[in-house]
């Protein structure tokens, strides 16, 4: 894959590029801030996109902005967002925009192996949520929610999706059958009211249904 | 609350508040206020006329002057019903004792003599005060009667120029006189509100610069401390915490190399630890979401990290200023860790709503109450921060439950 990495620190850029280039992927720009961003991406038209959230010049969202800005123009461009912090608000303004989308906490690049596995699922079209997002969605009680027709099994399941793992992966997790993950799986998307479609397009969007309930933006302007 | 704010509410809200009824009560007692203290200056006056050969007669007369200062203080009771911040006497108290004394002392004060200005203003506009309201209640009132009029033989004529004698003409200006009772609520409401400004205007001490230089030194240094943890919480975050993501990612590679697999897990598991909380300890001192997406997703991200359900419901149509923000932020932390540590509650509720230019913030559990500020250094302290932006903290917590924090800070943008 051609990649574009933003990140303001410069010794994770490095690191960052080091283990993409190790894994075959070629990085064709590393920038330091998010209208460097806005230009590499504009000039390479990669396949995939990293960027961490707090950049120059405001050290505020910029990077989460630019790469919702990036994702405006370009539908399913693929993007990972790396940060220090997860919030539930700032994944559910960057899952609306549909699936090709990562969001994960800065230190999880230390599990190699599985970050780049995530890059290429989110390059995939896929979806790939921080656990910890996942696990403050799954901890909260909601009210009047299709997701509350859910069995705790069936959420569980659910949360395990919004981390971006296939059946396969999520019935090792679980310790169970990848036919019983089947049958969960099938069971969540008719409880939540999803018309039929392709499977990978309707695990997105319960998955995006289970965000926007949970972690819907305030009112605010 | 006070009238001109409640002029800007929502217009059913304001004719059917109390605001129009105290307007008109401050308007029609002023007259009768004006009109006694005008008998008791005529009568002194010729009191003191006819008893000028005897010195008693001067003496009456030198009081004339301090009948303002009566009148002063009744006046400034009245404007309490207006306008509910406090309306101190700008007087001294006298420097020496007995009758004497105090006469002299009050005839020297420029309070006195301004408090007589007002007196003599005050009677010249009670006249307006006691027209205006009348011909509006007249002229409503009979126009909103006119279908009856009507019915009755009557007519209502206006000079030359209109006359209503039809009981289809009756029933329209019917409508008529509710427009003109509508509009002489914010008649009234006005009248009285330029009344109630001449009053604390003329009669009342001003804040001392002294206090307000203290307030605002206050607002200065928590400002500076709030600046002072945006910086700590940038330099952690370009510092030992990016330092710390290095190592973590510079040790999964080399576990990739294979060296050593199970010390270097370890380590990484270490690191990974230290981040945690360097994390948690970073969202303490100032949280990143509250600068980028302001409140409503900073008290969100605050409900999901609470282990008793939350039910955050924050509407802010713009963002407040920033100490503002950050002391309701922090109100709700602190209110959160309250609920999870001492209430034993099973769900809480936080409010956050913007009235005018106050900052409303509510947290309600349904805890076993008992919260006293005195207890806790946490309420006391959150009290104090508060006041600084002038804020108010309540705080009702029976015995049983539930506990109701209630905090309103103004903040003029």
């Amino acid at each position: 894959m051609r990649i574009v990495i933003a990140e303001d620190s410069v010794l994770l850029l490095e690191g960052l590029s080091q283990i993409l280039t190790r894994f075959g992927h070629e990085v064709v720009a590393a920038v330091t801030d998010a209208p460097g961003l806005a230009a590499a991406v504009a000039e390479h038209e990669p396949d995939a996109v990293v960027t961490d959230v707090r950049m120059p010049p405001g050290f505020r969202d910029e990077g989460l902005r630019t790469a919702l800005a990036l994702r405006a123009e370009r539908p399913g461009l693929p993007v990972l967002v790396l940060s220090q912090y997860v919030e539930q608000s700032y994944a559910a303004e960057l899952l609306q925009t549909g699936g090709g989308v990562g969001y994960l906490l800065k230190d999880r690049v230390g599990e190699v192996m599985e970050f780049v596995d995530a890059l290429e699922r989110v390059a995939a079209g896929g979806l790939v949520i921080d656990p910890e997002v996942v696990r403050s969605l799954l901890s909260r009680r909601r009210e009047r929610s299709p997701l509350e027709r859910l069995t705790e099994r069936e959420r569980e399941v659910l949360g395990l999706m919004a981390e971006g793992l296939s059946n396969g992966a999520i019935a090792r997790r679980l310790v169970v059958s990848e036919a019983a993950v089947v049958k969960h799986v099938g069971s969540i998307l008719a409880k939540l009211d999803l018309p039929p479609a392709p499977d990978d397009h309707r695990r997105v969007r319960a998955v995006l249904a289970y965000l926007r309930d949970g972690g819907g933006p305030t009112t605010e302007g | 609350m006070n009238v001109w704010r409640a002029m800007k509410r929502h217009p059913l809200r304001f004719v059917f508040s109390s605001w129009p009824w105290r307007s008109l009560a401050y308007l029609a007692t002023g007259p009768v206020v004006a009109l006694v203290w005008l008998t008791v200056v005529a009568a002194m006056l010729v009191v003191g006329v006819v008893l000028t050969p005897l010195v008693v007669g001067i003496g009456v007369l030198a009081c004339v002057p301090l009948t303002a200062v009566v009148l002063a203080a009744v006046e400034r009771r009245r404007l309490r019903w207006l306008d509910p911040r406090p309306a101190p006497s700008a007087h001294r108290a006298p420097d020496g004792t007995g009758l004497r004394a105090l006469v002299r002392f009050r005839l020297r004060e420029a309070a006195t003599w301004r408090e007589l200005g007002y007196a003599l203003l005050f009677t010249v506009l009670a006249a307006v005060d006691l027209l205006v309201p009348f011909v509006i209640i007249v002229g409503s009132t009979v126009a909103a009667g006119a279908p009856y009029l009507v019915a009755n033989g009557d007519r209502i004529m206006y000079g030359s120029f209109a006359t209503v004698d039809e009981p289809a003409e009756a029933w329209l200006h019917s409508l008529l006189g509710v427009a003109i009772a509508l509009a002489g609520c914010y008649v009234f409401a006005a009248l009285a509100g330029g009344r109630a400004a001449l009053a604390r205007a003329l009669l009342v001490r001003p804040a001392t610069e002294e206090l307000v230089e203290v307030r605002a030194s206050r607002a200065r240094l928590a400002d500076a401390f709030e600046a002072e943890r945006r910086r700590i919480e940038r330099d952690l975050h370009d510092g030992a915490q990016q330092r710390l993501t290095g190592l973590i990612m510079t040790l999964g590679l080399a576990r990739l190399d294979g060296a050593a697999p199970d010390l270097i897990g370890k380590a990484q598991a270490e690191a990974r630890a230290a981040l945690e909380e360097l994390r948690d300890l970073v969202r303490g001192i100032h949280p990143s979401v509250l600068t980028d997406r302001g409140l409503g997703a900073a008290v969100e991200s605050l409900a999901e990290r609470s282990p008793v359900p939350v039910d955050v419901d924050v509407e802010l149509p713009e963002r407040p200023p920033e100490p503002v923000e950050g002391a309701a932020y922090f109100v709700v932390a602190e209110a959160l860790a309250n609920v999870a540590k001492h209430s034993g509650a099973s769900s809480a509720r936080v409010r956050v709503r913007r009235d005018g230019d106050i900052l409303t913030v509510e947290v309600h559990d349904d805890g076993e109450g008992g919260a006293e500020p005195a207890k806790g250094g946490g309420l006391q302290g959150l009290a104090d921060r508060v006041s600084v932006h002038d804020g108010t903290l309540r705080l009702s917590s029976p015995p049983g439950g539930p506990t109701i924090l209630r905090v309103e800070i103004p903040c003029a943008s």
